[in-house]
């Protein structure tokens, strides 16, 4: 894995010592690029510096991206999301030939149609995952196996979703029996969602809000991603993750470089280095979600949740993972989860 | 002497107060009326380039009901949280104006203030932690009392309600304390040698007098409050959706811009008018 580390030196050496720059990074909160063991190895070995900024939604960050142009050199966007962004001509191609570690993506999410556009890959698959739930193993002793927890009144009052117009209505899609990428029984899952409504404690927006409700004994069960649940759980805290029989869910994190950005090679080298299976190891020890580099995912010791449990095909098979959403059901979506919002 | 010195006058009343409006033009007239430009169209400019004038945002408050309950629901919220200032804040202010004198006030004064100077997330943050369950104040009520206790405010149209006044407050009572401070005290003690009682000076007197001060006071937090969104999403939970939070929705999180700019100006338009329409009856109070 050295190697690996020299190799980035090198590149640095060759394309120029005088190339110390500083890379703007827009991520979520504490989301694997901005800790210090993915941040100090790799200033070491480039000398570039990094700095991050941070976003709420992916429309807030499409937002960012809209707005501030120049202002970041990579981008984590959740694919689902990517085709928008690569239409309104926010990212830039990405030289996959100087990403050393991309050879170790397998072709089914490295060739993912919402990541690449004529031929020009526009995202490098860096993490997927499964949203489901996660529940307080010190309050609920036998883990649910099914999606129908979050309606459980034993746990009225104490439970909680995010405040996510899609999101929320994939979970109801779920729990309905529906495709999540096409929702075609719109009522069913509204009204199933209704009948959520008045056992949810609060909205959570963001895992540092998660783990506090957790903490504070707020919650018993919560809507969750797989990677958030493992981090979470190595902070000490008493959750598991569950992956019900109904589904779960399926995202995949990319990283992106935006158009506007002016140190594109600088951040070539920073997305190298996050799908390093040496970074991924170090990361997955903290809790991560699954890494779309397969080297990396080998790289993990046998009793790693990504290993143990998302590593198993028949866990894979319950994945349903996201489509890009059109406008139009993402507007009826907003409508139905604004208006049951306000009925509240 | 008055005539050959009004144009330099002028001159002097131009150059003092072109600052003043220039800001007001640069910072607040021209966002402003961009915003409302933004209100007529379809699409921001910089995204689609085939955006066109509509009237559809404004239709969308009047065909989805939604906006209509949130708008009803926001207005409920300023008036309840206007009233509970107004109970707290006012007798403070008499209790500050007309009773305590010297150091006493200046230290209570300052303690009225201090939240003031605080960054208002914070403040909402610290309410949070107080509130919730298990928080500082179940705690505190549990050591006091002998019994159980179970409060959950936290999450609810109360803890909203809590934080929005502690946010607020200091206005009524600055507000308030000015008019209260200017009553002659003449007039007090008049009323008192005419045989008035205390209740008879507060009703017939005092209130009368000070209601203008009251009144800006209570004009001061039912504005902001109406399209607040901060506080009610951090301390309402689930029941924190208002109408400040589906437009900051529309501009955060949805980047609807024109719809989100729309409803900004309806409520604008629902404010004033609920100004507007108090306005006689607050004319006839002063006389």
């Amino acid at each position: 894995m050295k190697t690996t580390l020299l190799s980035l030196s090198a590149l640095a050496l060759t394309t120029g010592t005088a190339l110390a720059d500083e890379i703007r990074v827009l991520n979520w909160q504490g989301y694997g690029t901005d800790q210090s063991f993915s941040i100090e190895p790799f200033e070491e070995a480039t000398g570039h510096t990094v700095v991050h900024e941070y976003f709420n939604s992916e429309q807030e960050m499409l937002t960012k991206l809209r707005t501030n142009p120049g202002a970041y050199d990579v981008v984590m966007i959740n694919a689902v999301f990517t085709p928008q962004a690569i239409e309104e001509e926010l990212l830039a191609p990405i030289d996959a030939s100087v990403i050393e570690n991309y050879a170790g993506v397998p072709e089914r999410f490295a060739q993912d149609s919402k990541l690449v556009s004529d031929n020009d890959v526009y995202g490098v698959p860096w993490t997927w995952g499964l949203t489901s739930f996660a529940f307080n193993t010190s309050v609920i002793e036998e883990a649910p196996d099914s999606i129908e927890a979050l309606w459980n009144p034993a746990y009225a009052g104490r439970i909680s979703i995010r405040d996510d117009a899609l999101e929320a209505m994939q979970l109801a899609a779920l729990a309905t029996g529906q495709d999540i990428n096409n929702i075609e029984d719109l009522d069913a899952a509204e009204e199933k969602l209704a009948a959520l409504m008045p056992n949810l404690r609060t909205f959570w927006s963001s895992e540092n809000d998660w783990n506090q409700y957790m903490a504070a004994g707020e919650l018993d069960i919560a809507s969750y991603w797989s990677g958030s649940a493992a981090r979470s759980a190595s902070l000490g805290l008493p959750v598991e993750f569950v992956v019900p029989k109904e589904g779960a869910i399926g995202w995949l994190d990319a990283l992106s470089i935006p158009a506007t950005s002016e140190h594109r090679e600088a951040a070539q080298q920073f997305i190298d280095w996050m799908i390093d299976p040496e970074f991924y190891t170090r990361w997955d020890q903290e809790g991560a979600p699954a890494s779309a580099n397969a080297d990396a995912a080998a790289a993990l010791p046998e009793d790693a949740f990504n290993k143990r449990v998302l590593g198993d095909p028949e866990v894979v098979a319950r994945a349903k993972f996201q489509a890009p959403v059109t406008d139009e059901s993402r507007e009826a979506y907003l409508e139905i989860w604004q208006g049951l919002k306000a009925a509240q | 002497m008055a005539q050959p010195t009004a144009p330099m006058d002028r001159r002097r009343l131009f150059a003092l107060l072109s600052p003043a409006y220039l800001w007001l033009l640069v910072a607040v007239f021209l966002p402003l009326s961009a915003m409302l430009f933004f209100s007529f169209l379809t699409d921001l400019p910089q995204d689609t380039p085939d955006w066109r004038i509509t009237l559809g945002n404004y239709n969308q408050f009047l065909t989805n009901p939604t906006y209509a309950t949130l708008l009803w629901k926001s207005l409920k919220l300023g008036f309840t949280v206007t009233l509970v200032c107004i109970l707290i804040g006012y007798p403070c202010a008499l209790v500050l104006a007309r009773t305590i004198k010297g150091r006493a006030r200046e230290t209570l004064f300052l303690l009225v203030i201090l939240p003031f100077w605080s960054n208002s997330l914070v403040r909402i943050f610290s309410w949070a932690i107080v509130l919730r369950g298990n928080g500082v104040l179940e705690r505190s009520l549990e050591f006091i009392l002998p019994f159980d206790i179970q409060l959950n405010l936290m999450f609810t149209t109360e803890a909203v309600v809590i934080g929005l006044v502690h946010s607020f407050l200091p206005y009524v009572i600055l507000t308030s304390y000015l008019a209260l401070q200017a009553i002659d005290d003449d007039i007090v003690d008049a009323a008192r040698s005419m045989g008035a009682s205390r209740i008879t000076i507060l009703w017939r007197l005092l209130l009368p007098l000070s209601l203008p001060g009251l009144l800006a006071g209570a004009v001061l937090v039912f504005v902001p409050v109406v399209g607040s969104f901060m506080e009610p999403r951090i301390l309402g939970g689930r029941m924190g959706t208002y109408f400040g939070t589906v437009i900051e929705d529309q501009f955060v999180a949805v980047y609807n811009w024109p719809l989100g700019a729309a409803l900004s100006f309806i409520l604008l338009a629902v404010v004033l008018l609920v100004l507007a329409l108090s306005s006689p009856i607050l004319k006839r109070a002063r006389t």
